[in-house]
Order: structure tokens, then sequence, then C-alpha cells
């Protein structure tokens, strides 16, 4: 095909902007990963930049030298776990009934669950009840308040609409399975990929949290890894990591700027590895909520 | 178990299970029917009765003195005291200026942006580039608040942050970004574009690839050129979408997010970082000023929920696409 000078002009012009955003994208986390690796010293000098400096992994060996991050660490990992089982088997049986057609009162249903999304009671009212249901300061605070997203109901609920033919569903009704047993033996087993994106959005979601961790948590030792990432990253607390006593103040000044950007890298670790093998599932979740239902 | 089958079996004897027929008795029989998928619906809406519509019911504090002892029914009425309060408040003009003007400089400038990156990406052919630039630029979408707030700390830092290095560099003086009332509401925003520049343009690509190539090699035969028809063809192919996603993003326009304010807020920037719901969390959960925070969550609720459906209808009112 001829192509004008003028279409080439905007064909190159259309790769090189495309290149300039995805450095400005890529350029500070690749930052973070070779700043924590490199002599804390060079990093505050400026001498970082395209290359690690002087190797040196002090911010790493005093974060693992840190229990409590370790216990946050493992909290999260706990949160993440339990909150994510409880989501995907709370957003099937929620997506089930309102993706079948016979299933009466679903719009009704639908509507005071969608509802939710638009209007709610706000911040104080939930922490009165949340307060009042005896949950704050327990594990299970981090879990039940955010059992279920409307969100991925309605996700869910388009993938059985459009996904699962209606055919096979009746045919396993006519040989006479109940409806739990359609939707565990039928169902379910064709529904592989729009579950794993569900795991992959819940998880996530439960691994990011502090939100609610800040309203409902005050025991130190039920917090989730974000909120000591809150207190190193943005409140600078890092007085147990950072030895002053024997060292001078510059000192440990670099090491709590080493300490960060191990700190980002440690915490995102699990996501920057699973990240690029999964990334085409996020994108079909994405997908399949486009679809509107 | 055998009943059940059995009852289902009866019921099913029409035929298909999702056929329709107006007989009572087989009503009855389709309420019978089908009891295990209200079970199943049951622990849901019992979450969302219990978690969204009881703090609604419980919203009622806002126009109350809530005591705790007395509970939330048990508190005495005192009409709009609270409300007024806040109008009255000192703070007033500058939670609302705030809240408005990063919520609209918000929609100016993070909302075109993914339209635009979706676009280009969709101009390109090579597919290796376009994944590199996907998988690229979607990452940050999954790093959370807290260490995004924090690269911005380590970035703008006046002390040891790469940016003011360059500042200083290029013979400049450092500037303080976080602590300088002035520049809160540009980082709040640009940093947020970075986040999610990515991420959102998902659905606009989505939206693309359904436009009929078709109508492409028609506009070619024409002499439209690219920019034409991206101009002519993609955008006017896309526009469905970005109306239902303006009427959404326009509607929580004084929604402001409290995740990342709170975390960039210091006592220096307060000036133009104090918003509606940093406000509330301050004097209600901090302050223990429950029912005078509630009326500030509330009016910022009814603000929102009124703006969207304002916006929806005006939306459908001009040329079909809305929400419902």
């Amino acid at each position: 095909m001829l192509e004008t000078r003028s279409e080439r002009i905007t064909g190159i012009g259309i790769y090189v902007l495309l290149g300039v955003v995805t450095l400005i994208v890529l350029y500070p986390l690749f930052f973070v990963l070779i700043a924590s690796v490199s002599n804390p010293g060079s990093v505050i000098r400026g001498e970082v930049w395209l290359w690690p400096k002087g190797f040196s992994l002090v911010g790493y060996e005093r974060l693992f030298g840190n229990k409590e991050l370790l216990r946050g660490f493992m909290n999260t990992v706990m949160y993440t776990v339990v909150g994510t089982a409880l989501n995907v088997v709370m957003t099937v049986a929620g997506a089930y009934p309102l993706s079948r057609t016979d299933f009466k009162g679903r719009h009704f249903f639908t509507f005071l669950i969608v509802f939710t999304m638009f209007f709610g009671g706000g911040m104080i009212p939930t922490y009165l009840l949340i307060k009042s249901l005896g949950l704050l300061n327990t594990f299970w605070a981090m879990i039940i308040p955010s059992a279920v997203s409307v969100w991925n109901i309605l996700i869910m609920r388009t993938f059985f609409q459009s996904s699962i033919p209606k055919e096979v569903q009746e045919a396993a009704f006519m040989d006479g399975c109940s409806n739990i047993k359609i939707l565990l033996k039928v169902v379910l087993p064709l529904s592989g990929p729009v579950l794993a994106v569900m795991v992959l959005f819940y998880a996530v979601g439960h691994w990011n949290a502090y939100f609610s961790a800040l309203l409902y948590l005050s025991d130190r030792d039920l917090y989730p890894m974000q909120l000591f990432l809150r207190e190193i990253l943005v409140q600078n607390q890092m007085q147990e990591m950072v030895d002053i006593s024997d060292d001078t103040l510059a000192r440990s000044l670099m090491d709590a700027e080493a300490i960060k950007y191990a700190a980002v890298i440690v915490t995102n670790l699990p996501m920057l590895i699973l990240y690029p093998f999964l990334q085409k599932y996020f994108v079909k979740g994405v997908m399949v909520g486009a679809i509107k239902g | 178990m055998d009943s059940q089958t059995a009852v289902n079996k009866m019921a099913g004897k029409g035929g298909s299970m999702y056929e329709k027929n107006g007989r009572g008795s087989s009503r009855a029989a389709a309420w019978l029917r089908n009891w295990q998928l209200y079970l199943l619906i049951a622990p849901v809406l019992g979450y969302f009765i219990v978690f969204h519509y009881i703090p609604m019911y419980g919203v009622q504090i806002a126009f109350k003195d809530y005591i705790a002892s007395k509970g939330i029914t048990g508190s005495p009425w005192v009409g709009l005291k609270h409300v007024e309060r806040f109008f009255d408040s000192f703070y007033f003009a500058r939670i609302l200026r705030n809240t408005l003007g990063i919520g609209v400089y918000e929609l100016i400038a993070g909302f075109p942006v993914p339209i635009v990156l979706a676009l280009l990406l969709h101009e390109v052919r090579s597919s290796k580039f376009r994944r590199f630039v996907q998988t690229v630029t979607y990452a940050p979408h999954f790093l959370s608040t807290v260490v995004v707030v924090g690269m911005l700390m380590m970035f703008l830092s006046p002390v040891s942050g790469l940016v003011n290095a360059v500042i200083v560099w290029l013979g400049g003086q450092p500037v303080a970004f976080l602590t300088e009332p002035s520049w809160f509401k540009s980082i709040y925003v640009w940093s947020g574009v970075w986040q999610s520049m990515g991420w959102s343009s998902i659905i606009y690509l989505a939206a693309l690839s359904g436009i009929d190539p078709q109508l492409h090699e028609a506009a070619k035969v024409d002499g439209a050129g690219r920019l034409k028809r991206m101009w002519h063809i993609n955008l006017p192919g896309i526009a469905p979408t970005i109306v239902v996603l303006l009427i959404l993003n326009i509607g929580s326009i004084l929604g402001v997010g409290f995740e990342k304010v709170f975390l960039m807020q210091n006592s220096l920037n307060m000036e133009a970082s104090d918003v509606i719901a940093t406000n509330v969390y301050r004097s209600g959960i901090l302050g223990a000023q429950y029912s005078y925070s509630a009326a500030v969550g509330l009016f910022n609720a009814v603000v929102n929920f009124v703006l969207l459906l304002t916006v929806n209808r005006i939306a459908r009112k001009m040329g079909g696409s809305s929400l419902w």
C-alpha cells in the first residue's frame, strides 16, 4: 500500500508519542528498582540514573530484620487468602441466581444491590455499625465489611448470561439435577477464566488495602503490611530499623532512604513477578465488564 | 434432596425450565423449584442489607445528637443543626473549594488522557510494540495508594528527590512540592493520571475493536488520512462508551477519594488538601463527633447522587446513551 508522506509522519508521530508515554510510566518504577540495590549515598547524591551504582542491599537487610514488618506481611497474606475465598464464594452466590431469567425477583434484587453503588450511608454510620457488631480490632474487620463487590457481581452475572449456554443447564435440569448441582457441576467448570479474573481482582484489592485497617484496627499485631508501609514511606517512622546509636545522622538518613526503596520492591514483588503472566486475564475481566449488563 | 428433585421434575415436565406460563399453580411451583437459588443469594442480600442498608438507616444520626448509650434510634432529634453548623463552619468554603477543585481538575485532565491513549494504541500495527506499551502502562494500576504516595515523596523530596536534583542541575532552586499548597492539586491529579491512564484505556480499546473495518476501507477509498479517520470514525465509534464513563465520572466529582488525599496531606498543605472525606475522618473517627461528620458525609453523598441523576438525564435527552 502506498503511503503519502504526511501519512508516514503521522505514523511515526504516534510511535514517538507512545514511546514517550511508556518511558514516563516505566522510568519511576525502574528507578526504584535500581535505587533499591544501589549504595544509598550514591542515590542521594543523584549519581544513580540508568544503572545501579555501588551495589548494596542494606535496605533489604534492615527491612527483613524488622519483625513487625514480617508479621504485617504474614497478616496481609492471611487477609488476602481468606478474604479472596469469601469474596469469590459470595460473588458466585450472588451472580448465579441473578443470571437466571426464571429467577423471580431478580430485577428487584439487582436494583437492591446496584443501588448501593450510587448511594451509601458513609464512613461514620458504617464505622458505628462495625463497632456495634464488635468487629473493631478483629481479624474479621478486614474481611467481612468488604465481603463482595457490586461491580464484580455484575461482571460475573454478565459472564454467566452470555457464555454459559442455556441448553446445557436445561439438559442437566431434565436429568434431575438440582439448581446447586447445576451450578457446581455444569456452570462453574465452564467458568474458569472469569473465576481467575475474580480471584485476581479481589486478591489485588486485599493486598493493597489500607483504609479499612486504618479505620477499624488499632492493634499493631493485626496491622496489614500497607499500614507499616505507610509508616515507612509516608510518615518516615522507622526508628527501629535505622540504627541511630552508633552511626552518624547522615548515615542513618541514607539508610532510611534505602529502606524505602527496598520496601516498595518487596511489597510489590509478588505482583511484579505475576503480572506479566496474568495480564491477559485482567484485561479479559475488564472486557467482560465492558459488555454492559 | 430426593423430594426436591421430584418437585423439580414435576415443574419441569412442561419442557424448558425457562418457560413462562401464566398459570397460578406453576408460579408457585417456580418459587418452590428455585428455592436453592434463594438460599444461594440470601447471604449476599444479607450482606448488603447489614453493611449497606443499615448504615443508610444509621445516617439519621446526622439529624440527631448521637449518644452512644442511647443508640441510633434512641438519640434525640435535632433537625438540621449539624448541617447548618457545617454550612456555617469556618472550613466550609475551603473544603468545598478543594473538593470541587480537585474533582473538576481530575475530570478535565484525567478523563481525556485514556481516550487519546486508546486511539493512539489502536493505530499501532506492530503487535509487539503494542503489547509492550500496554504491559507497561497497565502496571501502575496494581500499585497500592500507599506505594504511589510513597514514591511521590521519594521523587519530589526537596533533599533527596530526583526531580529536585534535576531542577538544581538545571540551575534552579529546589521546590518543596509536597508542602507547598499550590502544588497539591497538580501532583494529586497528574500522579493519578500516571497510575490509571493505561488501565482506563482498556475499556476504550475494547470499544474500538468493535468498529466495523469496512468504514475505514470506505474512508480510505475516499482519500481520508489516518488522523481524519481517527477523528471521524474511531472517535464517534466509541462515543457511547465515552458518554457512559463521563456520566459516572461527573457523578463522583465530589467523591474525591479519601485514601490518597489523606496520605498526601500534611499540616503545611492543608489549605489545599482538606477535602470533605478527610474532614469527615478527622472530626468523626478521630474527634468522635459522629453526628456532625455523618451530616457532612450525607451532604456529600446526596450531592453526588443528585449530580449523577442530573447528568444521566441530560445525556439521555441529548442522544441516547445513559446508565439506565
